[in-house]
């Protein structure tokens, strides 16, 4: 139990096999041998604040704050609480966090779809803030995940996704957002691989060119495992595509 | 190392073992109710209450719940009682392997949402799974549980 950030980083440090607890939900899966599992639990990273210009989420926040809190049901017409809600059932969300997955980058994660949509950035302890699409695609890093800032400047959004069953993985899911300015920012994940924005698309739908952007959604990569194909997910991707801008029209 | 936390409203200490789950210490001290079903927090058997949030006992590192308040179905027996009954009477206790993980998250659910609808039970619920009665006589049983709890309310 870490009694400091400080300590908890040089914990870190210590060892190659020293790994940060978030939630544990897939301690029992993993085959990595752990000398030190450290655990942020009592940091006070478990709280959601609203400042001037953003919706701040402490990285031990659980799915279920993120799906009950008044501030993430009011802020981005609701999509981080949609986001979340299919996710296994309500007990392990409530000990699911939102660092644990932000920080693993899984590639069928949910709530970083939904994001990377709302262009949210990431704190961590050392390396400081970055934007959360560079953080996905950058190296593995050796740091403490604090919080996850997301702008207030998404006026309206919406997070769909497809699957098999209601607490199954997502077959794919997609997020899109639009700012005050009219800008999109379109999100696909699960695809299998993870969450990626589709530049082509957002430019397409800032110009009111929505066959434009249904063409370019299917263009991203995709990808073929259990739960799909790569062609069926590009079909998919146009469908979910389609279903968010009905409901942001709504 | 020492875990000192409340069990079922009795402080305790317990030796652990620093890389051990909940589950294998309420276990231990002889909560029999408590599961072990996937191992893996899927099929919620395992569900107990931390600070009165139901968790999933078998992915909850032990220490964590050091000064915390953990419930399990032996700290809720008579308000149990009522849920059991109903789900006897619906036939939705089979095999009865996952019913005090069941029970412990209808509990969850009707502390946290007072009056729910069928659609927000299913979705409470979602994380219990039973191979045994496909759901529809659980649902059943809450339902006249519910109902019950209105009657009694209205009286």
């Amino acid at each position: 139990m870490a009694g400091s950030l400080q300590e908890a980083y040089e914990l870190l440090l210590k060892s190659r096999q020293s790994r940060i607890l978030a939630g544990g939900m897939w301690l029992r899966l993993g085959s990595t041998p752990i000398s030190h599992a450290i655990d942020l639990s009592r940091l006070g990273l478990d709280t959601i604040q609203k400042t001037e210009d953003c919706l701040e989420i402490g990285a031990m926040v659980t799915l279920r704050q993120l799906e009950c809190d008044v501030l993430t049901r009011e802020a981005f017409s609701g999509i981080l609480p949609t986001s979340v809600q299919s996710i296994v059932g309500t007990q392990f969300r409530s000990t699911a966090t939102l660092g644990g997955s932000v920080y693993a980058r899984f590639g069928f994660s949910d709530p970083v779809c939904a994001l990377l949509s709302l262009r949210a950035r990431v704190v961590f302890y050392k390396a400081g803030e970055m934007d959360l699409e560079t953080y996905l695609a950058s190296p593995p890093v050796r740091d403490i995940l604090t919080c996850v800032r997301i702008p207030l400047s998404s006026q309206a959004a919406s997070y769909q996704s497809l699957r098999h069953t209601r607490t199954d993985f997502p077959v794919l899911n997609l997020s899109l957002s639009r700012d005050e300015q009219g800008l999109h920012t379109l999100s696909v994940g699960a695809r299998p691989m993870k969450a990626m924005r589709c530049r082509e698309a957002e430019s397409c739908l800032d110009c009111g060119d929505t066959e434009g952007a249904l063409q370019a959604v299917r263009q991203l990569p995709y990808g073929t495992n259990m739960r799909a194909g790569a062609e069926y997910r590009q079909e998919i991707a146009s469908v979910l595509l389609e279903r968010a801008l009905e409901e942001m029209k709504a | 190392m020492t875990l000192t936390f409340t069990l079922n409203g009795r402080k305790m200490s317990q030796e652990i073992s620093p890389d051990e789950s909940l589950l294998s210490v309420l276990r231990r001290c002889g909560c029999y109710s408590v599961r072990s079903g996937c191992d893996t927090s899927n099929c919620g058997i395992c569900t107990v209450w931390v600070d009165g949030h139901a968790i999933l006992s078998c992915s909850y590192p032990a220490p964590r719940a050091e000064g915390r308040s953990v419930t399990t179905m032996e700290g809720v027996r008579d308000e149990a009682q009522d849920l059991m009954t109903f789900l006897a009477e619906e036939g939705a206790d089979q095999c009865g392997f996952c019913s005090p993980g069941f029970i412990m998250s209808v509990l969850a659910m009707l502390r946290e949402l007072k009056d729910p609808t069928v659609d927000e039970m299913e979705q409470y619920l979602s994380g219990n799974l039973c191979r045994c009665t496909g759901y529809n006589s659980q649902h059943r049983a809450i339902v006249k549980l519910l109902e019950k709890r209105r009657d009694e309310h209205h009286v």
